[in-house]
């Protein structure tokens, strides 16, 4: 007979789900934090305009859209300044947009790390989701500059207590980006062409969010679509709270609180689950 | 006597080959559909022998089948086997970078592995920058490799560049300093796959002294290489693998022996190959010894094919000579021998070119082959590890001395 030894690590075919390991995690946050500061300083370095960029893309989106949308298809911008409007929706967008795009194509783009050593396979998907969080400081600056400029214009901008729903608006967007993406990155580790319908259905989303399109001005035919974005409660909320002008429903934001949570165990235990044997037919 | 801090137990592991992607969804519902009915698992059976040179219709093989093993606490055991016969696999499923189909694995203390070097450097980063990630990724402390910069440092010898991004390195440069991370991992149980032939010689000198110190330190390594004098050197115990299965567990240097025995009888060929000229082709270019021992005739045959007409009027007519160098290396890469022939010239569209050492003088060892072909009109072939061999010491006599140089015959007079 066997004795009862001590064994650290047991390595068997199957892992349970539900055993998240958050013990190893934590264990390795050290890798978390350079790595973060890897796609930081990579970033950086490595366009042209460096730091500019991260002004200049959301501002030539909002331009483009202030034209498009504003001007030329007169879509209501709910009382706010156009560029305001667009700007504030583009912000907390990008965020989910970066973070969903980057988390499902985490194991083929990471292949060369996840082939070559172990460490806990949710590490990289979790400093996508700290790295883009920079990224989102850096263009909320901008969007603060912008909301100053037009208050000292005379714009009606009542800042209340509310703007202190912002951390957690963002909290909630990363835990759904983070949800889906793991549940879509497990998929790609199987079926490939997926990645494909990601990148199409991500703009598909934008288009009937709030992005361009405010609740107040919705056509009913639409509604439904709409309100099923759980992005439509994120970004009225986040509007309502920084600018003070947004349609939003406690149940519109329970409707996405939930969405996300489940986005999220369901994304979690699906990524467990396929973690362990993916670099075999990635 | 030391505890056991590693046992595998009947691990095996499956590949699906060829394209993966479409069709996968079809598979994965009939086997789900399987399940359902409570039917065995179909595609667990279908699985054969994995064997690279036999083409066979199934499109799934077993990369490994049925390992069982034990290390013990301070053993260093190398691994061997042609390519292909699953080693790196082993390792991956070890250092838990796949999981197994069957089996278990079940290990004490923390274990890190090295499957090659320079994992998760990023150009952009500096020299110590990028020694922070390598380090984190192989699972150290900040702290730890804080403490350790200043070494790792100095192991890489790369002083004067440590703050300047590592794409600005040479890739000489770029290996030593990943290297000297690795080799400064302090773990319970490490992981090595083919890292020892990186850097120039004297780095490789370095790098085999290290690896000598870790195994010392009464670290468990577990290493594969196709280095045997190096693995003899380091390990005391091997294991052999073939077409994923465990063939032989055993005193390293009787392990090394079966293997390099029975990849000694393989006809070392290469076969068809282009080269830069589009008109000339090398059909095949082989190695043969007589007997696999020491001072016996190695005859290497380069069979050339000339396919352009205008290639071949040129080369009959002695305006194209072709120069022919063939070098002999040793294991750490050091050029022994050079045979050269200059301006060969070639009268037909298929030819056969045969260069014979009569006697090598080399001592049993590894050796590569490297092959360069060069002409007038233009470089045309070259290849740094065209073909490998072996020599083995048949006589019995296994001398643990090492090699200084070559014996050349001498006369000794005393007057
Ligand atoms: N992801 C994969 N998908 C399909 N087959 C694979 C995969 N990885 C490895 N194999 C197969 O498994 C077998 C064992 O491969 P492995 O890389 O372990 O060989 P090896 O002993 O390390 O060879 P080498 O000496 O060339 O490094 C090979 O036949 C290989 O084709
Ligand atoms: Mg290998």
């Amino acid at each position: 007979m066997e004795k009862k030894d001590q064994w650290d690590t047991v390595i068997l075919p199957k892992i349970n789900p539900f055993d998240l390991n958050l013990r190893e995690i934590w264990e390795y946050r050290d890798l978390l934090l350079l790595l973060i500061r890897r796609d930081f300083v990579a970033m950086y370095k490595q366009t042209i305009l460096g730091p500019i960029w991260f002004f200049l893309q959301p501002l030539l989106m909002t331009l483009v859209f202030t034209f498009v949308f504003g001007n030329i298809a007169q879509i209501s911008t709910d009382g706010l300044p156009k560029v305001l409007f667009y700007l504030s929706g583009i912000t907390v967008w990008n965020y989910f947009s970066n973070c969903l795009t980057e988390i499902s194509n985490v194991f083929r783009t990471q292949v060369h790390l996840y082939s070559k050593v172990y460490f806990p396979r949710l590490i990289l998907p979790l400093s996508i989701i700290f790295s883009n969080l920079v990224k989102l400081g850096i263009q909320f600056l901008l969007l603060i500059i912008v909301t100053l400029y037009f208050y000292t214009k005379g714009i009606d901008i009542s800042l209340t207590a509310n703007i202190l729903l912002i951390p957690f608006i963002v909290l909630l967007m990363a835990i759904l980006s983070l949800g889906l993406g793991l549940i879509i990155s497990s998929m790609t580790a199987k079926y490939r062409d997926l990645v494909h319908l990601v990148a199409f259905g991500l703009r598909l989303l934008m288009y009937i969010s709030p992005v361009i399109l405010p609740l107040s001005a919705l056509p009913q035919k639409y509604a439904i679509f709409i309100m099923a974005n759980p992005m439509t409660a994120i970004i009225e909320t986040f509007r309502y709270s920084l600018l003070g002008t947004g349609t939003f429903t406690i149940e519109q934001l329970m409707y996405s609180i939930c969405f996300s949570l489940v986005a999220f165990i369901v994304g979690l235990l699906y990524f467990n689950q396929t973690q362990q044997s993916f670099v075999d037919t990635v | 006597m030391s505890k056991t801090v590693l046992k595998v137990e009947n691990i095996s592991k499956q590949y699906r080959l060829g394209f993966v992607g479409t069709g996968t969804l079809s598979h994965d519902l009939s086997r789900w559909w399987a399940n359902i009915r409570g039917k065995e698992d179909e595609y667990l059976k279908v699985g054969e022998v994995n064997d690279r040179t036999k083409y066979s219709k199934s499109k799934y093989v077993w990369g490994l089948k049925d390992i069982n093993f034990e290390v013990k606490q301070g053993e260093v055991v190398g691994i061997i086997g042609k390519n292909g016969s699953g080693k790196s696999t082993l390792l991956k499923i070890l250092s838990r970078v796949t999981g197994p189909t069957t089996g278990s694995v079940k290990c004490k203390g923390k274990v890190s592995s090295l499957l090659e070097v320079g994992t998760g450097f990023h150009p952009e980063l500096t020299g110590k920058e990028n020694i922070f990630l390598s380090g984190a990724i192989l699972g150290m402390k900040k702290q730890e490799i804080q403490r350790k910069m200043d070494e790792i440092i100095a192991f890489a010898e790369v002083e004067r560049y440590i703050d300047t991004p590592v794409k600005r390195y040479s890739s000489g440069m770029y290996v030593r300093l990943a290297f000297a991370v690795a080799a400064h991992l302090q773990t319970d149980i490490i992981l090595i796959d083919e890292v020892l032939s990186v850097g120039d010689d004297s780095f490789r000198k370095k790098c085999l002294n290290k690896m000598q110190n870790m195994t010392k330190s009464g670290q468990t390594i577990l290493f594969v290489s196709h280095n045997m004098p190096a693995l003899q050197l380091l390990c005391r115990r091997g294991i052999l693998l073939n077409n994923g299965g465990l063939v032989m567990d055993d005193d390293m240097r009787k392990v090394a022996n079966v293997y390099l025995n029975n990849e000694g009888t393989e006809n070392k060929r290469i076969k068809n190959i282009k080269t830069k000229n589009d008109g000339l082709l090398i059909s095949y270019f082989s190695l043969e010894v007589e007997k696999p021992g020491v001072n016996q005739p190695i005859h290497f045959n380069l069979s050339l094919s000339v396919i352009n007409d205008k290639l071949l009027k040129l080369l009959k007519d002695g305006l194209a000579l072709i120069d022919l160098y063939i070098d002999i290396h040793n294991s750490i890469g050091s050029r022994l021998i050079s045979l050269r022939h200059m301006g060969v010239r070639i009268q037909q569209s298929e030819s056969l070119i045969k260069v014979t050492l009569e006697n090598s003088n080399l001592p049993k060892g590894n050796y590569s082959v490297s092959l360069n072909l060069n002409s007038v009109i233009g470089h045309l072939f070259y290849s740094s590890n065209i073909l490998n061999f072996s020599i083995l010491s048949l006589d019995g006599i296994d001398s643990e001395e090492e090699w200084l140089g070559f014996r050349l015959p001498s006369k000794l007079s005393i007057y």
